[in-house]
C-alpha cells in the first residue's frame, strides 16, 4: 500500500463535544485530569463501558470507580480515508480504533491512534492511552504504539 | 401456535428510484403514499381495504395519524413499528403477519420511505451536519465513547467489524469484491437500478478506499424513493391477481449485549465478528421446520458488501468463518450459483431503500415474475439490516408448508 508511510491524524477537535449525564461525568471528569476510571459494579465486581446506570450482569447500580492504566490491545480499527463531512476534510486519515483493556472483563475503548504510520497498524498490537486535551474541561482518549 | 401460512404478501409497489436528492421537489409523505398505492394496484385492492400499517422506524416519512386522514384509510385496526436503526425492513413484513394472524387487522400495508436531500446516511452519526439535518446525530452521553474517535458514518463503523472478521478467518477484500460484481451483475439486467454499468475486479482495486478496509464499491447507494408490500390473510390471498407469497417464518431482535452495536463496539467476543442475526436466524429455521437448505433464492441486507458474507454464515449457508470461500466459489451469482443473493441488484447497486426492495424482489421472485427469476423458486429469505437490535427476516414461500 503506497500510503502505509503516512502519518495518522485526528479528527477535529471542533466536532468533539461532551455531554456527559450523572453516570458518564466521572469518567470525563477523571480523563480531564489525565486519569482512565472505569466503573466497577459493587455487587458483582463486574466493569461496565460506557458507564451506565446498571450493571448488566446483576442490575444493580452502585459502582467503584477503578484505575486503569490505560495500557491495551487493539481490537479492531479503521483507517478512515474519505471524510464524510466537509470538517473533515484536513483530518483525514485518521484511525479510530476500538481498544481491549485488560483485567476489565473484555471492556473497550474507542480512541484515535497517533505516533503511527497507517502501515504499521494492526489487530492486536499493544497499545498505550494518550490523553487529548481538546479544551478547558474536555480531555478525550487517543492511543499509540507501546514502547 | 405460530404465524406460520397465516399471511401472505399479495401486493408490491415502489416509486422510482432516485439517486440522493433527486425525487424532491416530491415530500417523502406523498413517496410514501404514492408506494402504496402501486402496491394495493397491484394486489387488485384498494385504501378501503387497508385496516393496518405495520412500519420499521424511518418507514413512512411521516406520522401514522397524518398518513390515515391524508390517505383516506376507513379504519385503522392496527398500527405498529419496529423500534431500531437499520434492520427492521423484513421484520415490518413480519410485523404485519403478525397482527393478520392474531386477528387484528386483515389488511396490513408495510412501507419504506427515504429522502436524503437535507441530509445523508453515510455521516449518520457525524455530531454536526448541515443546519435541521435529518440524520446527523447530536452528540449523546454514550455518543462521547465513540465520535471523539472520529466514527461517524455506519460504513467506518462496519468496516471495523469486517477488519476483524479478516483478522480472524482470513476473508479478503477479494471476497468483498466479489459481493459487489455478482450484485452489479443482477443490477446490469434491470431498468430500475441506478447503477448499470460493469464492474470489473480492476475497477474494484482501483477505487478510492473509504474506510480501510471498505472501498467505494464496498458501499451501498445514497437514495431517495418508496417501496410498499400488502401483507393480507391466507385466505383472501387466493382470490387476488396474483400468486401469494406466503409468510412462512419470520423474527426478529437479537441478544440484547449485541445492543447498539456499531455505535458502541462492545458486543460479545464470540459474535463481534458478525452481522448479530445469530439468534435471529435460529428463530427463523425453528418457525420454518427447515434450514437454509430449503431456501431457493436470498435477498440479504447489504449495506456493505462484508455484512453479506458475515449474513451468510449466521444463517448458515456456510460455516462461521467460511463466508468469504463460499461466495470466491461463484455460490451467490444468478444464475448457476448455489444460493443466487440478491438477484435484484440489492442496495449496493440497484438502490438503498433500507432493505425494502429485497423484500419486492424475493416476492416478484415466488410469483415467477423477476427479472433473474431463480428456476423454480419456492422459498426466499429476506433479512433486516445488521445494525443495532432489533435485526430481522422473513422467509417468503410459494406454497404453504401443509
Amino acid at each position: 500500500m503506497t500510503d502505509a508511510k503516512v502519518q495518522a491524524r485526528l479528527p477535529p477537535e471542533e466536532l468533539i463535544n461532551l455531554v456527559p449525564d450523572v453516570w458518564t461525568r466521572p469518567f470525563w471528569e477523571a480523563a480531564a485530569e489525565h486519569r482512565l476510571v472505569i466503573p466497577c459494579c459493587t455487587a458483582c465486581g463486574t466493569y461496565r463501558l460506557p458507564p451506565s446506570a446498571f450493571c448488566w450482569k446483576c442490575q444493580a447500580q452502585d459502582v467503584e470507580w477503578v484505575e486503569h492504566d490505560g495500557n491495551g490491545a487493539v481490537y479492531s480499527f479503521t483507517i478512515v480515508h474519505h471524510p464524510v463531512l466537509p470538517d473533515l476534510a484536513d483530518s483525514v486519515p485518521y484511525v479510530p480504533a476500538v481498544v481491549e483493556l485488560p483485567h476489565t472483563n473484555g471492556c473497550r475503548l474507542i480512541g484515535a491512534l497517533v505516533d503511527v504510520e497507517l502501515g504499521d497498524v494492526k489487530i492486536g498490537m499493544p497499545v498505550e492511552l494518550v490523553w487529548r486535551d481538546v479544551r478547558e474541561g474536555t480531555t478525550v482518549p487517543t492511543f499509540r504504539p507501546r514502547r | 401456535m405460530t404465524l406460520v401460512d397465516k399471511a401472505a404478501v399479495v401486493g408490491v409497489g415502489a416509486t422510482p428510484y432516485y439517486k440522493r436528492g433527486r425525487s424532491l421537489p416530491q415530500t417523502p409523505f406523498e413517496m410514501a403514499g404514492k408506494a402504496m398505492l402501486a402496491a394495493l394496484d397491484d394486489a387488485g385492492l384498494s385504501v378501503a381495504d387497508v385496516d393496518g400499517l405495520a412500519l420499521y422506524s424511518f418507514g413512512l416519512g411521516g406520522d401514522t395519524s397524518l398518513f390515515a386522514q391524508v390517505m383516506g384509510i376507513p379504519e385503522v385496526r392496527f398500527t405498529a413499528m419496529l423500534t431500531g436503526g437499520g434492520g427492521g425492513a423484513a421484520g415490518s413484513v413480519g410485523l404485519a403477519a403478525a397482527a393478520i394472524s392474531s386477528g387484528m387487522a386483515e389488511c396490513v400495508v408495510s412501507l419504506m420511505t427515504l429522502q436524503q436531500a437535507a441530509s445523508r446516511f453515510g455521516a449518520s452519526f457525524a455530531p454536526k451536519g448541515k443546519p435541521g439535518a435529518q440524520y446527523s446525530a447530536p452528540p449523546t452521553p454514550e455518543g462521547n465513547f465513540i465520535q471523539p474517535a472520529g466514527l461517524m458514518g455506519p460504513g467506518q463503523m462496519f468496516a471495523v467489524l469486517a477488519q476483524r472478521h479478516m483478522h480472524l478467518y482470513g476473508t479478503k477484500r477479494e471476497h468483498f469484491a466479489e459481493v459487489a460484481i455478482s450484485t452489479r451483475e443482477n443490477a446490469r439486467r434491470r431498468e430500475t437500478s441506478i447503477m448499470r454499468d460493469e464492474l470489473t475486479l480492476d475497477d474494484y482495486f482501483n477505487a478510492r478506499m473509504i474506510a480501510d478496509p471498505l472501498c467505494l464499491f464496498d458501499f451501498c447507494l445514497e437514495c431517495d424513493g418508496a417501496v410498499a408490500v400488502v401483507t393480507v390473510t391466507a385466505e383472501r390471498a387466493r382470490d387476488l391477481a396474483h400468486p401469494p407469497a406466503y409468510v412462512r417464518a419470520t423474527a426478529h431482535g437479537g441478544h440484547g449485549r449485541w445492543g447498539q452495536a456499531i455505535t458502541w463496539m462492545g458486543m460479545p467476543d464470540d459474535e463481534y465478528a458478525s452481522s448479530g442475526h445469530r439468534p435471529v436466524a435460529k428463530r427463523l429455521w425453528e418457525m420454518a421446520g427447515h434450514g437454509p437448505e430449503a431456501v431457493d433464492v436470498a435477498l440479504i441486507y447489504d449495506h456493505f458488501s462484508p455484512m453479506v458474507i458475515l449474513q451468510l454464515e449466521d444463517y448458515g449457508f456456510c460455516g462461521v468463518g467460511e463466508g468469504g470461500e463460499f461466495v470466491a466459489d461463484g455460490n451467490i451469482r444468478w444464475p448457476g450459483g448455489s444460493i443466487p443473493v440478491n438477484t435484484h441488484g440489492g442496495n449496493l447497486s440497484e438502490a438503498y431503500i433500507i432493505g425494502m426492495t429485497h423484500v419486492k424482489e424475493a416476492v416478484e421472485q415466488m410469483r415467477g415474475t423477476a427479472v433473474n427469476q431463480v428456476d423454480d423458486a419456492a422459498v426466499a429469505l429476506v433479512t433486516g439490516g445488521p445494525a443495532s437490535i432489533p435485526t430481522s427476516s422473513v422467509l417468503l414461500a410459494r406454497e404453504p408448508v401443509s
